[in-house]
């Protein structure tokens, strides 16, 4: 039975617990809702959480339980002896499941009979080939013992459904025959009612720090996992970055310091376009503009803000990058030839620093507004100029916070990945030439992903790796600009 | 009628510094100074009192044209320092605050360090040719400011971790350092307890061998304790100015006497 099914018809009996709840306690009161505890609709609502909660909270536990408890069964039936040389056990479990899936789906697609999927196959190469012309994976021809795990894993699976779905149904009745038996007057459903919404909220928001703290684990786990297959000394100090696809393993050169120094190039010059004129921005817009140029221009800089940053790629790839080629390339107007193609570290740095304006602009305009007034009025008091006073009063006093917003940018620098993959190009360098292709950490997370990807091999892995690299620095970079910024906040409370 | 010509004709006698002939200033459509003429002497402390709002503060920052700052600000009128109107076309506001300094009712020293918040307006201004010289010019502001001896030995600490007392004697320093022939100073005392009240008060009765002071102040006692020459201001105009002593002691008119007595603020 599908989980959709399910679903309905636990949420159905909720509906039917929440109309008989409320009329059991109306009656139960004569009719005069005066006589309840709590208003009617508590009692249907009450009902309806009775049903609900117990139902979909065994759902759920069922859901994130079965996968583990199967897997665990399953393996035994792989002997040692099937687990190939250079591979391990977690590969022949993901090709398991993957045949496991594929077999379901063959089914489903009428490729494959019940009776031929249910049954020990008399020709695996017929059983693989079966498969295929359903087109599902499968790369190369099943094993025995994969096909007899892969079996034995959706019976297993459609047991547990069924058991699953048995369960969650029995929860709700019983919920519903509890939830009716407390629908007497004196019951104070208000107060249930109200204890189950303060539990929703709390739930929504675990479920965020959850999601973070899942994202932050399964990063770990796979990095952890990365590193078993692959050395740390490889990936932290070799200067090349060379991952081959065809071989599994041994041939791949995984060196991050390329990738960070790509992430370090481009995110600089973009930092070396954007502080500069966003700052000076955020200066004419606070200390020079009129209140009528700023109500207008400042909301036109953010806009730039909502730019996907696709479009910014897009930007780089159609028109920086020629434009540049044309100014430093061959036969350009400087005469020089220093520019091969459009994909460049300055090109994808400058879009990258224009995405950043508006990011600098904003919070450096919002810090020096913050700056008191008296603070200016000391200075014009002296006899200094409005560029005196800015330069050696305003900055000064905001400099913390601005240090503050470069480094928020910063960081959204080094997490960027569209500009790069459409401005930068895709070969990892160490080159100090900004004139040529250069990739980044983010720009090389996208390239092991995409395609057929084993998530078993260290090609693979290394996303998690390289993930787990730009988490920490990133969150580095956050964690001190959110200190300065704060420590700055003190300042003038 | 008869009081404003008394007026006038006791201030005649002293050497002006400061005249304002019909001045009338409006923020927006708010008429905030109402035709204000006045006298102001040299080397004397002149106390402006009057009920918040009457427009004290508004008249003292077109002495040093710092109501500039304001867009809605509109100033009318002339004011004359030395016989030379400050709003002339030829004058630079930025000049003119060299020369006009002004101390604020909060004390509201930069974020830097107490040399160099004496060595602003001096670098601005180049007054000094070398480090030596701003050197003098630093210890001699802070004589001045009643402050070199608590501060000396830690002159390149930050100016903000002074008490509100020595901050405010710092920020008069800061003025004083740029040499003004007159000092203007808003409330100066309303933010400080009254140990450095009668520290500042006792700075302001030396400053005024060098320079023409002019003194906001909400405490009638503290007028009385500092200034020479008082002026009353109610609901925008200048309505009474003569003689500290006499203004307390025996006041023409009775808005005056009102507010002396504590019937009207
Ligand atoms: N920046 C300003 N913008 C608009 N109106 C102002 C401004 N400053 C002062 N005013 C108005 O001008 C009048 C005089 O204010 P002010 O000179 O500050 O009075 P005082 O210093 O005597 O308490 C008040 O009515 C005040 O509301
Ligand atoms: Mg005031």
């Amino acid at each position: 039975m599908p989980l959709a099914w399910l679903v309905i018809i636990v949420l159905a009996i909720a509906t039917a617990g929440y109309v008989v709840g409320r009329s059991r306690a109306l009656s139960a009161a004569g009719g005069n809702a005066r006589g309840l505890h709590s208003l009617p609709v508590y009692y249907g609502a009450n009902v309806a959480l009775k049903i609900i909660v117990p139902a979909f909270g065994i759902m759920i536990l069922w859901l994130l339980a079965q996968p583990w408890v199967i897997e665990r069964s399953v393996a035994t039936i792989i002997p040692d002896s099937a687990v190939a040389e250079g591979s391990n056990r977690g590969l022949v479990m993901a090709e398991v499941r993957r045949t496991a899936s594929g077999i379901v789906n063959a089914v489903a697609s009428g490729e494959m009979s019940r009776d031929v999927a249910e049954e020990q196959p008399g020709d695996l190469e017929e059983f693989t080939q079966r498969l295929k012309d359903a087109g599902q994976v499968v790369t190369s021809t099943l094993s025995a013992p994969v096909v007899a795990a892969a079996q034995r894993y959706n019976v297993l699976s459609a047991t547990g459904a069924l058991y699953m779905a048995g369960l969650v149904v029995l929860a709700s009745l019983a919920g519903l025959v509890f939830g009716i038996s407390e629908s007497r007057p004196d019951f104070r459903a208000r107060n249930v009612v109200e204890q189950g919404v303060r539990a929703l909220l709390i739930g929504a928001a675990s479920i965020a720090i959850l999601t973070t703290l899942g994202i932050v684990l399964s990063l770990v786990f796979n990095t952890i996992e990365f590193f078993r297959l692959y050395p740390a000394s490889h990936y932290f100090f070799s200067l090349e970055w060379a991952p081959s696809f065809s071989g599994r393993g041994g041939s791949s050169e995984l060196g991050v310091l390329p990738l960070l120094w790509g992430t370090f190039y481009i995110s600089i010059v973009a930092l070396i376009v954007a502080v500069p004129i966003g700052l000076f921005a955020a200066i004419y817009l606070s200390e020079y503009a009129s209140h009528r140029t700023r109500a207008f221009a400042k909301p036109l800089l953010e806009v730039l803000a909502g730019i996907p940053t696709i479009v910014y790629g897009l930007f780089a790839l159609l028109t920086v990058g020629p434009l540049l080629v044309s100014v430093f390339g061959d036969g350009g107007l400087l005469g020089v030839d220093w520019q091969g193609g459009g994909r460049a570290v300055i090109t994808a740095g400058g879009v990258m620093g224009i995405m950043l304006i508006p990011f600098v602009s904003s919070l450096s305009d919002d810090i020096i507004n913050a700056v008191p007034q008296a603070m200016r009025d000391g200075s014009y008091g002296l006899g200094a100029t409005k560029s005196e006073t800015i330069r050696q009063v305003v900055l000064p006093a905001a400099l913390p916070g601005i240090v503050g917003a470069v480094l928020l940018a910063a960081s959204r620098a080094i997490g960027e990945t569209m500009i790069v993959v459409l401005g930068a190009g895709a070969a990892a360098r160490l080159s100090l030439n900004p004139f040529e292709a250069m990739t980044t950490v983010t720009a090389k997370i996208v390239s092991q992903l995409t395609g057929d990807s084993d998530f078993a091999s260290p090609e693979a892995l290394v996303a998690f790796a390289l993930g787990m690299t730009l988490f920490i620095l990133t969150l580095g970079l956050n964690v001190v600009a959110l200190y300065i910024v704060r420590t700055y906040r003190e300042q003038y409370d | 009628m008869n009081d404003m010509r008394q007026v006038e004709r006791t201030v005649d006698t002293g050497q002006h510094k400061i005249t304002a002939k019909n001045v009338q200033v409006h923020y927006g459509d708010t008429h905030a100074i109402k035709d204000v003429n006045v006298n102001i002497e040299d080397k004397t402390v002149t106390a402006f009192i009057g009920p918040s709002g009457c427009g004290k503060s508004t008249f003292l920052r077109c002495i040093n044209r710092m109501n500039d700052t304001i867009d809605i600000c509109r100033v009318t009128g002339d004011i004359l320092i030395d016989g030379e109107d400050i709003y002339d076309k030829k004058v630079d506001p930025v000049q003119l605050r060299a020369k006009v300094g002004m101390v604020f009712q909060k004390p509201n020293p930069f974020p830097k360090s107490i040399y160099d918040n004496i060595a602003y307006g001096p670098r601005i201004h180049g007054l000094a040719r070398n480090k030596a010289e701003l050197d003098e010019i630093v210890e001699k502001s802070l004589r001045r400011g009643a402050i070199w001896d608590e501060v000396k030995d830690r002159l390149h600490a930050p100016g903000t971790g002074l008490s509100g007392g020595q901050q405010q004697r710092l920020c008069i320093a800061r003025a004083v350092a740029t040499e003004p022939e007159v000092l203007l100073m808003d409330e100066p005392c309303s933010a400080l307890d009254p140990i450095a009240t009668a520290q500042v008060e006792e700075l302001i009765d030396e400053l005024r061998r060098n320079y023409s002071v002019v003194i906001v102040t909400h405490s009638m006692q503290q007028a009385a304790r500092v200034s020479q020459k008082t002026a009353f201001f109610h609901l925008g105009n200048l309505v009474e100015y003569g003689e500290t002593g006499q203004i307390f002691t025996n006041p023409n008119d009775p808005r005056t006497e009102s507010y002396i007595t504590g019937r009207i603020g």
